[in-house]
């Protein structure tokens, strides 16, 4: 008998998530049924010119590539930083009620140590811009 | 449990086949977005295990976060479109022995831990509660030590971006 | 017996619950594009209202069909694909830029729980238990759409455009998620529905509303708010598209319908952001009115869609207001003050739920580090950090 409970709570459990696969999979029609449309109704007139990407309407110089500022990838890994932390916080603040005090004194260390990485890198200037 | 067996079957040849696409393919984006497939496979056989949590984990941290990491990173440092040369090199044989060795050792190291224990017929399903009691209550130490490895990540990241 | 010992046929398959889901999709589908289609127009005309202007009026009365003629007139427009470009991931990065808009919207609830044909259903797509975290989940996956379509486009202004764009989003995404936690540590619940559940009733003397805005003490809210108006490329944050500097940002190269997705995209997440905003501080469909009866099952949709459409006016409003942000404004903006300020009222939420005592300990000593920290920052930097870096000096041409 509990194995059937379980087994319903297993089947209800995946539904939630099968409602969203086909929800997601509605959304890949209706964009896949839209640009298929669209390939159906639109003119094509091929010119060599009409496929030179875009410079300010002269001749683009060089590769499409060009190397951007590496200040940017910090903000990336500060990013994956605090993503970590957030995804660490989410299950602790769902049972903060049971986890009570000690639970609150983790979570202040837990910050605290990635707040002075923040602040290292505040004081390193790197999130200053310029 | 043949649905699950199925969507299962399904999802272990996809990522097989992006798996061996990230390594073959001649574009370094390319590479990243099969990496990408292979991350929401896993996702997407957490969620069969009933694993819910570790599944949203996966797709926010590794496909949201870190393989953007190696994108971006790609992205600002050299990633031209079209078909690099230079992506491979003759080291190719040594690369072949080193990845047997290394699922050897991971598949003893696994077969030697859980060799005997059977997936039971309905898993227990994982509430985020549940995850967030075994780490606040058992692993906090472990978790706090999370956090320094992070700071020091950080610190070395900016350490080697700064020229001064 | 296909079905024998499988979860997914436990209770058997009912019919009618596979037909309510399908209907459910094609309602909130339906409902999603005509809204987007409504409110395309609705901004252009609150903005040229605002500016004196007319607006849009040709198209059905007083301009209403404008955004469908448009749509239209986009669907035969000749697509290019630059010879540069990368054709694979060009053609992928619309997908990935709409798919995740709609998929958010799947996770708000819009009304109570209704019963159709003998189902007790609630008006909510899915409800899946990890809730509002698979909102972060396809906020993160939105941020390729941005990024590879200036990468695949093969030219230099979208990959500017991708670059900048993308660690603008990454950015603001640590705040939104940060911002996220303060509601569930009240909720104790990750489930939407709980957290509709947990704002409705009667909140301080019977008139002021349970909501979380006032519960959480408005900060994460101002946070989420900022952050989410970010996250959708709104203006005062459309770097990503920048016209004055970027000509269109990360989709100079797109025409077309390609085009037309990433302009429903970012339309179709001003309105997922203002539902999701509902959902976690506006207390969701809750509002007075009786319980039962059609009238109990339709009035929650009306509150619903009142608050959205009363969030949705203010994002139009904030776009004729404010010009767009700096660059390194922004980075201030979302790294210097937005992820600290959340961390630190989280800390103090946290605390006072513990225990009020440890609430005021913890209160005080933010107070005081920030305090501290913000006078270390200031004589550690001067005054000059706000200041624009100093224009080069170029030699005089004779």
């Amino acid at each position: 008998m509990k194995a059937l409970t379980t087994l319903i709570a297993m089947s209800g459990f995946l539904r939630e998530y099968l409602t969203v696969l086909v929800f997601g999979a509605a959304a890949v029609a209706m964009v896949g049924a839209m640009l298929g449309a669209g390939s159906l109704l639109r003119p094509k007139r091929a010119q060599l010119q009409k496929y030179i990407s875009y410079e300010s309407g002269v001749d683009p110089v060089g590769t499409g590539w060009s190397q951007s500022q590496i200040r940017y990838y910090l903000f990336g890994l500060l990013f994956v930083m605090f993503e970590v932390e957030t995804v660490f916080i989410f299950p602790w603040a769902v049972r903060l009620e049971d986890l009570g005090l000690f639970g609150l004194v983790e979570m202040v260390v837990f910050i605290a140590i990635l707040a002075l990485g923040l602040l290292y890198a505040w004081r390193k200037g790197v999130l200053r811009w310029m | 449990m043949v649905a699950q067996n199925i969507v299962f079957g399904v999802l272990a040849v996809a990522m097989g086949l992006a798996a061996i696409r990230v390594v073959t393919t001649k574009n370094v984006v390319h590479a990243a977005l099969y990496l990408v497939v292979v991350l929401a496979g896993v996702a997407a056989l957490y969620i069969l295990l009933a694993a819910e949590f570790i599944a949203v984990v996966q797709v926010i941290i590794y496909i949201g976060a870190i393989v953007l990491l190696i994108l971006f990173g790609t992205m600002l440092t050299r990633a031209p479109i079209g078909r690099a040369s230079d992506l491979d090199n003759d080291q190719r044989w040594l690369g072949v022995v080193v990845a047997l060795l290394l699922l050897g050792v991971m598949g003893s190291v696994l077969a030697d831990a859980f060799g005997s224990t059977k997936l039971p017929k309905a898993p227990q399903i994982q509430r985020t509660g549940d995850v967030g009691l075994s780490i606040f209550q058992t692993y906090v130490v472990p978790f706090e030590v999370v956090s320094v490895l992070l700071l020091a990540a950080l610190v070395g990241a900016v350490v080697i971006a700064r020229r001064d | 017996m296909l079905a024998a010992g499988d979860p997914l046929f436990a209770d058997g398959v009912d019919l009618t619950v596979v037909l309510i889901v399908i209907a459910k999709t094609v309602v909130v589908f339906g409902a999603m594009l005509v809204s987007v289609l409504l409110l395309i127009w609705f901004e252009r005309k609150l903005v040229a209202d605002m500016q004196a202007r007319i607006g849009p009026n040709r198209a059905g009365k007083f301009g209403v069909l404008q955004t469908l003629a448009d749509g239209i007139k986009l669907f035969f427009k000749e697509d290019f694909l630059p010879t540069q470009a990368d054709r694979r991931v060009y053609r992928l990065a619309p997908y990935l830029a709409t798919v995740p808009a709609f998929l958010s919207f799947a996770i708000v609830p819009i009304g109570g729980t209704v019963t159709i044909a003998g189902h007790q259903t609630r008006l909510q797509l899915a409800d899946p238990p990890v809730g509002i975290l698979f909102l972060l989940a396809m906020s993160s996956i939105a941020v390729y759409g941005v990024m590879l379509a200036g990468w695949s486009s093969g030219s230099k202004y979208p990959l500017l455009g991708a670059v900048r764009g993308s660690a603008q989003m990454v950015s603001y995404e640590a705040a939104l998620g940060l911002s996220t936690v303060a509601v569930v540590l009240v909720t104790g619940s990750l489930l939407t529905s709980d957290i509709v559940a947990g704002q409705s009733g009667e909140g301080l003397f019977g008139i002021i509303p349970n909501w979380n805005v006032l519960r959480l003490g408005f900060i994460p809210f101002v946070v989420f708010f900022i952050a989410g108006t970010a996250e959708s490329n709104r203006p005062p944050f459309d770097l990503v598209e920048a016209e004055q500097e970027l000509v269109g940002g990360f989709h100079t190269e797109y025409s077309a319908l390609r085009f037309a997705l990433f302009f429903l995209a970012e339309f179709m997440n001003t309105i997922t952001i203002s539902a999701i905003m509902v959902t976690l501080f506006l207390g969701g469909p809750s509002g007075p009115g009786p319980d039962s009866g059609l009238i109990g099952a339709l009035l929650p949709v009306f509150w619903f869609l009142l608050k959205v459409f009363a969030m949705l006016c203010v994002f139009v409003w904030l776009r004729a207001t404010l010009p767009r942000f700096r660059y390194d404004r922004l980075m201030d903006l979302g790294w210097k003050k937005l992820i600290p300020l959340s961390l630190a009222w989280l800390l103090i939420q946290a605390a006072f739920l513990v225990d009020v005592k440890w609430g005021i300990v913890v209160f005080t000593g933010a107070a005081v580090m920030g305090v501290l920290l913000w006078r270390a920052m200031e004589v550690g930097h001067g005054a000059t950090e706000h200041e624009a870096p100093a224009p080069p000096k170029f030699q005089e041409v004779r």
